[in-house]
C-alpha cells in the first residue's frame, strides 16, 4: 500500500480548464488526470489522449459476429441435418441475411461495450476513489501527482490560480 | 465555439446552472416517494396483478382460454406483441438516430424514452411466449444441440428471425441505456447521504469518476452503439412486418410491408412518449427541461410519420385494387366494409385524420391538445394491428370456414395486464432512477439555455456575475443569478 499525493486544481468552467490544460503542460507540469462532469470537447486534443482504438475493435467483434452467424446457419441447415424447407435449397443465404446481421450487431454492441468496461477499468464495486465529489456534479478538476521533494507546491498552486482555478487542494489517494 | 441560431428556441429554460441541473433531477432520486407516486404505483400493481391472474389461467388451462379459433389463429397476443414491439422504437430512433443527427433536443428525453423502449419490449415479449402455450419450452427457438439427433432451428422461418431480431435490440438497447445512465449514477453516489444508497449507487456506477480518457472511450461507445443500433431498429419492425408479408394471406402478402410498419412504429411509439413526457413534465416538475419546444419537435415527427402510416394505407389499398387479384381486392375491401368496418375506421381515424392537426402551430404547442391526439394515435395504431391480423384471417379462400374473432377475459386481462406491468417498471424507474440524462443536459446548456455566457465566465451562482441576456421574449423564469 502506497499513498500518492495529489495537487487538485478546481474550476468552475469547462473553457477555463480547456485553456488551462496547455499552460499548465508548457510549464512542464504533468497532468495526471481531469475529471469533468460530462465529456469535453478539445479536451483529448488538449491533453494530448490518443484516439481511442475501440473502433477498431468493433469492427473485428462484428466479423466475429458475421463469420459465427454464417458458420451456425451454413453447418446446421446445409450439413449436420439438411432438411427440405418449401423446395428452397439447403444454404438459401439470401434468408440467412436478418440472422447474421441481427448477431453482427449483437457482438459489436456487446463485445464493444465489454472491452470499453475492461479497458477502463469499470466494475460494479463500493470503494470508488473519488478526487473530489463536486466533479460529477459541476466542477472540473484537474489532478496533479505530488512528487516528494520533487515537486514546489507553492508554485504549482500558483500556476493553477493563474490559470483560472478557483480552489486549490490536496488530496491522498490509497493504491 | 458553434453558432446558435438566434430564432432557436431554447431547449433549457430557467436560467439553469449545472448545480441546478444537478439539484433539479437527482431531487426526485433522493427524496421520499410522495402520495401521488405511491397512489400510481398502486394501481399499476393492481394491473399487473389482472397480468399476473390471467397468465396463470394461460397457463394453467392452456391456449383454449383465449378467443382464438381455426381460422383466427392470431388475433390480440400478436396484436399486442406487434403494438408494444411498435412503441419501443421510439426511444431508440430518439437515442441513436437523432444522436446521429445531432439533434440537441433529444437529450432531455432519450432517457425516459429508452426506458420505456425497454419496458415495452419486456411487454411484447410476454405474448409470443405465452402463445407457446407451454412457454417452459421457449429455450426449443434457440438452435441448440438437442436430443432429437440435433434438429436444429429453421433459419428460413421469419418467426426465428424475429426470435434473433428482438433478443439483439433487446439486449443491445438496455445495455446502450445502461451505459447512458452510468455517469448519472456516479452523480448520484456522490451525493447520496445513507449507507444503502451509497452501496447501491456505488455498485451501479461501476466506479465511474468521469476522467477525460475515459469520457474520450465514452463518446466513441456511444457513437457506436448509435452507429449500430439505428440499422438495428429498422431491421427489428422489418422482421415484424415479414412474419406477415413472407405468407400467402392476402392482406399480408405485400412488398409495402418493411417501410409501413417502421414508419408505423416510429410514430405510435412518439405518442406514446408524449403520453409519458406530459406526465412526468408535470409530476416532476421538470417543465425547464422538457419544454414546449421539445414537445412540438415531438408533434413534428408524428405528423411526418404519421402521414407516411396514411399514404401507406391508401397505396396498399390502391394496389390491392391495381393488382386485379379477387381475394386481394376482396381482403381489402372487407376490411372497410365487412364486419370489421369499425375497427378499420377507428383507425383511419386516429392514425390518419386526428395527426393532421398538428399541422397548427397552435396544435402543436398545447399540452392538452397533444395529450389527447398522442392517446389518439396510442389507439389507432392498436387498432392498425388488428385490423391487419385479424380481417385478413377471418374469412379466408374457404367460406365455409369464415369465423369471427371476440377476445375473452383472459385476452382483455393480458393485455390490460401488460399496460400495469409497463406502468410499474416505468415509475419505479422515474423514481429510483434520474429520468432526464444530467451529463447530457450539461453539455447542451451553454449553447441552448437562452442565455448568453460572455467567454470563460462561469456557471456558477458564486462567481463574478457574468453578462446574461434572456434572448426568448416569451419566457416568464428569470435567471436565477440575479
Amino acid at each position: 500500500m502506497t499513498n500518492k499525493k495529489y495537487v487538485l486544481g478546481v474550476f468552475d468552467d469547462e473553457e477555463v480548464l480547456l485553456h488551462a490544460i496547455p499552460n499548465v503542460r508548457a510549464a512542464g507540469t504533468k497532468i495526471h488526470e481531469c475529471y469533468t462532469p460530462f465529456p469535453i470537447h478539445g479536451i483529448d486534443d488538449a491533453m494530448g489522449i490518443e484516439r481511442s482504438r475501440l473502433p477498431i475493435a468493433a469492427f473485428f467483434l462484428g466479423c466475429c459476429g458475421l463469420a459465427f452467424a454464417l458458420w451456425l446457419q451454413i453447418y446446421t441447415l446445409g450439413y449436420d441435418w439438411p432438411m427440405i424447407i418449401g423446395g428452397k435449397p439447403n444454404i438459401a443465404l439470401p434468408a440467412f441475411i436478418p440472422v447474421s446481421f441481427e448477431l453482427t450487431v449483437f457482438f459489436t454492441a456487446h463485445g464493444m461495450v465489454l472491452t470499453f468496461l475492461i479497458i477502463s477499468g469499470l466494475y460494479p464495486k463500493t470503494n470508488t476513489q473519488v478526487m473530489d465529489p463536486r466533479s460529477t456534479d459541476d466542477k472540473f478538476i484537474m489532478a496533479i501527482e505530488v512528487k516528494e521533494g520533487k515537486t514546489d507546491m507553492v508554485q504549482l498552486s500558483d500556476l493553477l490560480r493563474t490559470n483560472g482555478a478557483v480552489e486549490v487542494n490536496e488530496k491522498e489517494v490509497v493504491s | 465555439m458553434q453558432h446558435v441560431s438566434p430564432i432557436r428556441e431554447p431547449l433549457v429554460t430557467g436560467g439553469k446552472t449545472y448545480h441546478d441541473i444537478t439539484q433539479d433531477i437527482a431531487r426526485h432520486v433522493e427524496s421520499k416517494p410522495n402520495m401521488r407516486w405511491a397512489a400510481a404505483l398502486a394501481v399499476s400493481l393492481f394491473f399487473l396483478g389482472i397480468f399476473l391472474w390471467s397468465v396463470y389461467r394461460t397457463l394453467w388451462y392452456g391456449i383454449g382460454e383465449w378467443g382464438l379459433n381455426k381460422t383466427v389463429g392470431w388475433a390480440w397476443d400478436i396484436t399486442n406483441f406487434v403494438w408494444w414491439v411498435g412503441i419501443g422504437h421510439a426511444g431508440t430512433l430518439i437515442s441513436a438516430i437523432l444522436l446521429l443527427f445531432r439533434q440537441k433536443w433529444r437529450s432531455s428525453i432519450n432517457r425516459a424514452a429508452e426506458a420505456m423502449t425497454i419496458f415495452a419490449v419486456i411487454c411484447a415479449a410476454m405474448f409470443p411466449v405465452l402463445h407457446m402455450g407451454r412457454p417452459w419450452l421457449a429455450y426449443w427457438v434457440l438452435p441448440l444441440p438437442n436430443a432429437f439427433g440435433s434438429l436444429w432451428a429453421n433459419f428460413n422461418s421469419p418467426l426465428l428471425w424475429d426470435v434473433f431480431a428482438i433478443s439483439t435490440y433487446f439486449s443491445v438497447s438496455l445495455v446502450f441505456w445502461y451505459i447512458g445512465l452510468v455517469p448519472d449514477f456516479a452523480t448520484i453516489r456522490d451525493r447520496a447521504k445513507g449507507p444503502i444508497a451509497k452501496t447501491v449507487y456505488g455498485l451501479l456506477s461501476l466506479g465511474w469518476v468521469g476522467s477525460a480518457k475515459h469520457w474520450s472511450r465514452y463518446e466513441t461507445v456511444s457513437l457506436i452503439l448509435a452507429g449500430v443500433s439505428t440499422p438495428l431498429v429498422l431491421s427489428v419492425h422489418t422482421i415484424v412486418s415479414m412474419d406477415f408479408a413472407t405468407s400467402v394471406i392476402p392482406g399480408w402478402h405485400t412488398t409495402i410491408f418493411p417501410p409501413y410498419f417502421v414508419a408505423g412504429a416510429i410514430f405510435s411509439g412518439f405518442a406514446m412518449v408524449l403520453t409519458l413526457m406530459i406526465i412526468t413534465r408535470k409530476t416532476f416538475v421538470l417543465e425547464d427541461y422538457i419544454t414546449l419546444e421539445h414537445i412540438e419537435s415531438m408533434n413534428k415527427v408524428i405528423i411526418l410519420t404519421g402521414s407516411i402510416v396514411g399514404v401507406a394505407y391508401i397505396t396498399e389499398f390502391f394496389i390491392a385494387w391495381y393488382s386485379g387479384v379477387e381475394y386481394e381486392q376482396y381482403a381489402f375491401i372487407n376490411r372497410a366494409t365487412g364486419p370489421y368496418w369499425w375497427a378499420y375506421w377507428s383507425m383511419m381515424t386516429c392514425n390518419v385524420i386526428t395527426p393532421q392537426l398538428f399541422w397548427f402551430r397552435s396544435i402543436r404547442r398545447s399540452l392538452t391538445a397533444t395529450f389527447i391526439i398522442s392517446i389518439f394515435v396510442n389507439i389507432g395504431m392498436w387498432f392498425e394491428r388488428f385490423v391487419i391480423i385479424v380481417t385478413s384471417l377471418h374469412r379466408d379462400y374457404l367460406p365455409s370456414s369464415w369465423a369471427m374473432f371476440s377476445p375473452t377475459i383472459i385476452d382483455i386481462g393480458i393485455y390490460v395486464g401488460t399496460l400495469g406491468l409497463f406502468f410499474t417498471l416505468f415509475l419505479l424507474f422515474a423514481k429510483y432512477f434520474p429520468v432526464i440524462n444530467m451529463f447530457e443536459v450539461k453539455t447542451i446548456l451553454k449553447s441552448s439555455s437562452g442565455v448568453t455566457h460572455a467567454p470563460g465566465t462561469s456557471m456558477h451562482a458564486n462567481a463574478p456575475h457574468p453578462v446574461m441576456q434572456v434572448t426568448d421574449s416569451n419566457h416568464t423564469n428569470h435567471p436565477k443569478h440575479d
